[in-house]
Parts: structure tokens; sequence; C-alpha cells
């Protein structure tokens, strides 16, 4: 302030700067400002509970303008527009992260005592019209057909991923790299609704159902994931060691099986983790071509087959005479689905921690 | 005495049987996957034949043809989807700009993991999210727009009186697509070269300045790739869509009513089970459609995408 006052020049490089603590006084003034105003609506009665979210977010937002005007005052108008796009990116992140917080809470708040309830891992849902019953089913059903597509996919991923690393050149590989691509954005419902029709040909029955069509549908999701991780692990390998071993007269297969993918089998195994985390989640597919059943099914080219994201959603959308019993599973089903899903990630960060070769010198 | 040229013993090459068998099974593995995109193609073209080639009034619960049908819900899913972009782009550049430019070089990285956990989150999950904890939660402020906001084409009409709109999927869906557009963004943002964005600064620009001068003209395929890629996404996203939305078949741009287009993916899980005969061949026909206008627009985001760099949200 006093700088501002002082210097007769107004170029921006004399002009003065904001105390250091000025923006976070700012930022705090201006959630303590919507904080009170909010609790004066409430104490007038304009609203039943304190809406904290509705202050942060207001007072962000006056936050974000003060800092412009202050900023404009001060320090001209380049660095109030530095200062506005920081204050609003920062929101952006911020924003971003609501969701994910809100989220998370929800699910362990309404599905956490229902989980650790005892039979939730160990019976099915066969005759239960009550709050009891489990998962067992579900788990068993997503273990089978998420380990046969994982079965299908992995090696044609990973030799495919071989052969755009190794050998690929020319039309082949540029097409194959390209619909590998374009695969990942394929919607899931249209795979499942490709596997229903593969097997309703193949097999003639329009009723088919079973987990294994399951599986391919989770294959064709699985199989550009696996490849372009692996691609990408592979192409990392130094070419000195490939020389190196081919410089002693080691064909290039045995290259390849023997010095490639051996020293990048951790980033593979990191890869493969990731895309299982990917489809252990999926329902769209396997709510089509899997359906749902109550009762247990051990056998994956047979009837109808649960799994746990069709059990979370079958339990939403059926609910029964005492919703809450049904929506307690469903957000039971789901907390278990998150965990999963964070251990998968959560392994395949640490293979990718321990188990990777040192190749810096 | 001259001597006599130096010539290499003629020597067959020959190729190791390993090495033959290794090379065909790649190249085989490969071929594989040319073979499933067709197959997903030649199987959901030889299901919808019968639905589209159905005379007026037989397809079960449709009184005209299939093409008037599925129009309703082609709108609802381009509608749902471009709702979802305008919300998220926005945040997504925000998100990666503060990733790479912004945030302390220490944290970026795990930050980048925060919002990749966005991406971990199954959809059947945002799906009760969205219905059960988002929809009840914005829906006063939705009555808000309404009255206050009426005037705005859009947040016209008779006011929801349970949040589950159009416009609560597609911030919904603004989330869900989040993760892969932050990481396309923040990865082109990371390629700006370098010695540009050193320039613009050492020139006396803000840092800012150096985004606007520097950044983001370089950026801007790829973050149109981006967008495209989130829109992919967008279209066929299905859980969110059946559990969130209370649908009808109209053709509406209006966000804050009971009345909304449905989505083809939304109606595909909602109208399944109790599909039979040629009821499910014209679900597999709109499938069918949606696989169609996804794959256009994928493969023109990685065409763009691959012009400029390789990389893709697969990894």
């Amino acid at each position: 302030m006093t700088a501002a006052s002082a210097g007769t020049m107004t170029n921006s490089l004399t002009t003065g700067r904001l105390p250091k603590g000025t923006i976070w006084m700012l930022l705090l003034g201006s959630w303590a400002l919507l904080a009170l105003v909010f609790l004066f609506v409430q104490l007038a009665g304009g609203t039943t509970t304190f809406n904290l979210v509705g202050a942060i977010f207001l007072g962000t937002i006056l936050f974000d303008i003060l800092v412009f005007v202050i900023s404009y005052l001060v320090e001209g108008v380049r660095r109030a527009k530095d200062r506005l796009v920081t204050s609003l990116v920062t929101t952006a992140f911020i924003v971003a992260l609501l969701p994910l917080i809100s989220l998370l809470y929800t699910v362990v708040l309404n599905g956490f005592a229902r989980m650790i309830e005892p039979g939730f891992f160990s019976s099915s849902m066969r005759n239960v019209t009550d709050s009891g019953g489990g998962v067992l089913h579900a788990i068993v059903g997503t273990v089978e057909i998420t380990a046969f597509a994982t079965l299908i996919s992995v090696p044609i991923g990973l030799l495919t991923s071989v052969y755009l690393v190794e050998y690929g050149r020319g039309v082949l590989a540029r097409t194959i790299t390209f619909l590998v691509d374009v695969m990942t954005g394929i919607p899931s419902i249209v795979a499942g609704l490709f596997a229903l029709a593969l097997f309703v040909l193949l097999t003639g029955q329009a009723g088919y159902r079973s987990g294994f069509g399951g599986s391919i549908a989770l294959a064709v999701l699985m199989i550009p994931v696996v490849v372009r991780s692996s691609e990408e692990i592979l192409k990392l390998v130094p070419n000195e060691l490939r020389e190196a071993s081919y410089a002693l007269g080691v064909p290039k297969w045995l290259t390849i099986l023997k010095i490639v993918v051996p020293t990048s089998i951790a980033g593979i195994t990191t890869g493969i983790t990731l895309a299982i985390a990917r489809v252990i989640g999926e329902t769209a597919p396997l709510l089509i071509v899997a359906g749902f059943t109550s009762s247990m099914n051990y056998d994956l080219f047979k009837d109808r087959m649960m799994t746990l994201s069709v059990f979370a959603y079958d339990q939403y959308a059926n609910q029964g005479p005492n919703s809450a019993d049904y929506l307690n599973r469903a957000w039971a089903a789901a907390l278990t689905l998150i965990l999963i899903v964070m251990a998968l990630n959560l392994i395949a960060r640490l293979i990718a921690r321990f188990f990777s070769p040192k190749l810096g010198r | 005495m001259t001597t006599p040229p130096f010539t290499l013993p003629k020597r067959k090459t020959t190729v190791r049987l390993g090495d033959r068998i290794f090379s065909s099974s790649t190249i085989v593995a490969g071929s594989i996957i040319l073979a499933v995109l067709a197959a997903v193609t030649l199987f959901l073209i030889a299901q919808s034949i019968p639905a589209l080639v159905a005379k007026q009034g037989t397809l079960p619960g449709i009184t005209t043809n299939f093409w008037d049908y599925v129009g309703p819900l082609v709108f609802g899913t381009l509608w749902a989807a471009l709702l979802a972009l305008l919300i998220s782009t926005p945040i997504a550049i925000g998100v990666a700009l503060f990733i790479s430019h912004y945030a302390p070089r220490r944290v970026a990285q795990v930050l980048g993991y925060i919002v990749d956990l966005l991406a971990a989150v199954p959809s059947v999950v945002f799906g009760l999210w969205g219905a059960k904890v988002l929809a009840p939660t914005i829906q006063p402020f939705y009555e808000w727009l309404n009255t206050n906001v009426g005037w705005f084409p859009l947040f016209s009409g008779d006011v929801t009186g349970t949040g589950r709109t159009i416009l609560t999927v597609a911030i919904v869906l603004g989330v869900m697509v989040l993760p892969i557009m932050t990481a396309v963004c923040r990865e082109i943002f990371l390629q700006a070269p370098r010695l540009h964005e050193e320039a613009a600064l050492a020139l006396g620009a803000t840092r800012w300045e150096m985004i606007q001068m520097a950044v983001l003209p370089f950026a801007r395929p790829g973050i149109i790739s981006a967008v495209m890629l989130g829109l992919g996404r967008a279209l066929g996203e299905t859980l969110v869509v059946a559990m969130v939305l209370s649908p009808a078949a109209v053709v509406s741009f209006l966000v804050l009513t009971s009345q909304n287009p449905n989505t083809i993916a939304g109606n595909i899980a909602l109208q399944y089970p109790e599909a039979f005969g040629l009821g499910v061949n014209t679900l597999i026909a709109t499938g069918l459609i949606l696989f169609v206008i996804t794959f256009i627009v994928n493969a023109i985001a990685r065409y763009v995408v691959n012009r400029r760099k390789a990389f893709s949200g697969a990894n």
C-alpha cells in the first residue's frame, strides 16, 4: 500500500505488491463472512441446518472476486489477472475433489455397518426377504468371471504388445495401434450386447445367459488396456540389452522371452492388475449377458451368475417391501467393491515400486 | 599376384523354428484384436437386422418404426454428454493446469494419483451416490434456479420434486469423465516446450501470461482430443443414467423438469430385463447406433492425438 502511494511512476514493475499473507487472510475472511451470513440465515429460520458446503463454495467465489479487485487496485491489471487465474485453478481442483470426498464418506457411512455384519460374506441371497442375506454368490461370480476374462485377455494382450514393440512395422501395426486406441472407448454395454449376440447366434437360445458370456464381454474391454500398458512398458526396455543378447547369438524369440519380458515383468504385472481393477467394477455388460440370480452358481458355463456390481444395482433397482434392507445391502456391496478396486490399485503400485528393475545408473 | 576378391561363403539364412512360431503367434494375437472388432460390428448388425427391417407396428411397445423410437434416445445421449462436457471441460483444464504448472513439484504427482482415484470408483457406486446423495441435495438448488433464473429457457418448466433430472446425470457424468480428460490435458501441458515458457517468464510475463502464450496454443489440439475422449466415455455410460434419471420418451432441452430424454445406454439397461423376441433385437439395434457414434467420436479424437504425440488414456 505504501509503495503504491510513494511511487510516482505507475508502470507495472514499480507498483506495489500485496503483502505476503494477504491472500490467505482474504480466503479465511471470505469463508468466515459467508459462514456468518449462513449462520444468520439459519438463526432467522431460512434453513434448518447449517449449510457448510454452500458457505465454502460461495466464500471461495467471493474470494476469487475480492482477490481480483484488491490486486487490481494495488498491483495493476496484469498481476490481478494472474492472481485471479491462480485462485480459479485452485478452486477447480478443490471442486474436483468434493465429489470424491462426498462419495467415499457416504459409502463408508452407509455401507460399513452392514458389511461387517456376520453372514454378509458367507451367505447368498437365496430365499432371503428380510434384512439378512449376503454376497457370497456375487463374490464367487465376480472372481470366476474376472479370472476367466483375465485368462483370455492377458495372452492376447501381451502377445499383441510384443508384436507392436518387437516385430510390428507397416500398415498392420499402425492399424492395430489405432484400433486398440479406439477400442478403449467402446461403451461397456456394447461389449455386453456383442457377447450376447455372439452366444445367441452360436447356441440358438434367445434367452442365453452365462458367466462365460460375461467373461467374453469383459475381455473385449480388458484387451486394449493390457495392450497399451504392456506396450508402454516394453518400449522402456533399453535397446542395449537386446543388442547384447543378439551379439551373444541368442535368437530373437529367446531374447524376448528371457531378456525383454523378464526385465519389464513388474511393469506388465502392474498394468494387468490395473486392467483387472478396471473391469471388476463393470456392471452394464454383466447385467446383460450374465443376468442376475440370488442363488449360488459355481458353473461359469451354465445359467445366470451374480456379480458384486450387478448385486449392488439389483438391490437398488428392485427394492422389496422394506427398502432400507435392500439399500443397506447395496451400499455394503458398493463399499466391498470399492475396497477391492482400491486394494488392486494399491497392489499394482506396490509391485511397480518394489519389483521394477533399477534402470538408472 | 592379384588376390581373388573376397566372397562370403554362400549360406542360406535359416529362420529358426522358435522364431517363426513366436513371431507368427504374436501376429495371430494382433489379428485377433482386429477380428474381435470386426466381430463386434458383424454380430451387432446381424442381430439388429430383424428390428431394422420390421414393418410398422410389429415392434413390441413401439407404435411407429424403429427410427422414430431411436430418435429421442440419440438426442438424449448427445444432450446428456454435451451438458456433462460443459461442466467438466473447464474443471478438467483447471485441474490439469493446477497439477502441471501451479502445484509444488513435490506434491503434484500425489495430486495426480488422487484425481486418478476418481477413475477407480465403479460406475454403479457413482449411480448410487448420484441417486441417493446428489439428487436430494441439489433439488432445493434446482427450485431456486427455477424461480429466480426461470427466464433462462433451459431452466424453465415445472421443476422436479426428486432432483433426478438430466442435469444431475450430467453432473455425475462430468465427474466420471474428469480423470481421463485431466490425464490427457496434464500430459499435453507438460509437453509444452520448456524453453518457450522460460523465455516468456524472462521477458517479464506473469505466470498466467506465460500459460496463455506458451502453453495453451501448444496444447489446443490435445485439449480438443481430451474433450472428444471425455465425450466418448460420457456417451456410453450406462448405470448412472439408469439409476439416476427419471426418463420419458421426449425431446426436451429443459434440464430441471421430471420429463427427461433417456439415453441409448440407459434405455437398454432399463428395458432389457423385460425385453423378449423382437424387443431384444430393437435394443441391440440401438446399441449398434451407440457403437457407431462412439466409434466415430473416438476415432476422430485418436486421430488428433496421434498426430501430436503417442499417448493414450489407457495407461
